[in-house]
């Protein structure tokens, strides 16, 4: 673990990194999955006829925003695990912090998500903490942001993170 | 609007106002279902060991995607299908275990008046397990004011959650 924040990591706040386009279309199989998961019968999601009324034909879930964005877990040519939210990753890597959680989250929603969307997004690092001790362990706050658009430039949302990023202490984090 | 599921007007929403409680009986089925669903590949949310031994928690754990499509599903039951999302806030204070009786409940915080056919309605939700709080969370949801009103027709110049 870093005592201090290296110039170079500072740096990485408030410039955008990672643009990159959905590795998978939006499809139904997922949201059907989603909607399963959590037995959400919205006829939005499961009645075509609803979702041509209501919403000028299907839609994803709103919260399924991050969804799009996760890589396959491998595939070919990949030579280790695939990762999402990648600037929380370097943040691990370069401040040394070999655990995290997820602490806060937010989305905001925009234009719906349809069905055969390509997405592209970008992440920005807004914050990075001092060092904090919590229950978890020793440790920096940070909030990566993920802004996302269609195909066609709409802004359809983005998704904000506040990890805590830590070294555990001892046995204190089980709960 | 003509829906096979009525959906909530504006007015029909009062400040204070409770939303009827959701409870839910958490497996480890509930918890890759929606690690899996959500794309999410990471162990602890299958893997009993790594959850365990790396994240030290007692058990693998609900992870934040699935929490929020249970947020959703939760105000959708509520508002039908015209309740529209804006914004969506979590804050995670514990975690949710296999085991766990998860019960999902909430209130109406503030109501703001009509533009262009909807409002927004503002909520606080929790996800509870016996007395712990496992997550609160702050929705801004719009509603039509009318039942030929329909928040997803919303140009999106005048969409600001």
């Amino acid at each position: 673990m870093l005592e201090t924040i290296p110039d170079s990591v500072l740096a990485l706040i408030g410039q955008p990194q990672y643009r990159e386009v959905s590795e998978i279309e939006v499809e139904a199989g997922y949201i059907y999955n989603s909607c399963a998961a959590t037995r959400n019968g919205n006829p939005l999601f499961w009645d075509r006829a609803a979702a041509d009324l209501l919403t000028g034909g299907p839609i994803a879930p709103p919260t399924m925003l991050s969804v799009w964005f996760r890589p396959h877990h491998w595939r070919p040519g990949a030579t280790e695990e695939q990762k999402a939210l990648q600037a929380h990753f370097d943040l691990k890597r370069l401040l040394e912090l070999p655990e995290a959680i997820i602490a806060d989250n937010e989305m905001v929603f925009g234009t719906p998500v349809r069905l055969g969307d390509r997405l592209q997004s970008w992440q920005v690092v807004r914050s990075i903490s001092e060092l904090k001790t919590t229950r978890l362990g020793r440790g920096r706050f940070w909030v990566v942001e993920v802004s996302m658009e269609n195909q066609r430039g709409e802004f359809v949302g983005s998704d904000s993170y506040t990890a805590f990023g830590y070294t555990r202490t001892g046995q204190a984090a089980a709960r | 609007m003509t829906t096979a599921t009525p959906s909530r007007l504006l007015g029909a929403v009062s400040e204070g106002e409770a939303l009827p409680p959701l409870c839910h009986e958490v497996t480890a089925t509930t918890v890759v279902l929606g690690a899996l669903a959500s794309r999410d590949w990471r162990p602890m949310h299958h893997d009993r060991d790594f959850a365990i031994h790396r994240n030290g928690v007692r058990d693998i754990f609900l992870n934040t995607p699935s929490q929020a499509s249970w947020m959703e599903r939760y105000i959708t039951d509520w508002s039908g299908p015209l309740g529209r999302l804006g914004r969506m806030k979590f804050s995670m204070k514990d975690s949710i275990f296999p085991g766990d009786t998860m019960v999902i409940d909430g209130h109406v915080l503030a109501v703001t008046a009509a533009v262009e056919g909807f409002g927004w309605v503002d909520l606080a939700l929790a996800i509870r397990v016996g007395e712990r709080l496992a997550s609160s969370c702050q929705v801004r949801l719009a509603l039509p004011v009318t039942d030929t009103d329909n928040p997803w027709l919303c140009p999106p110049e005048s969409w600001r959650p």
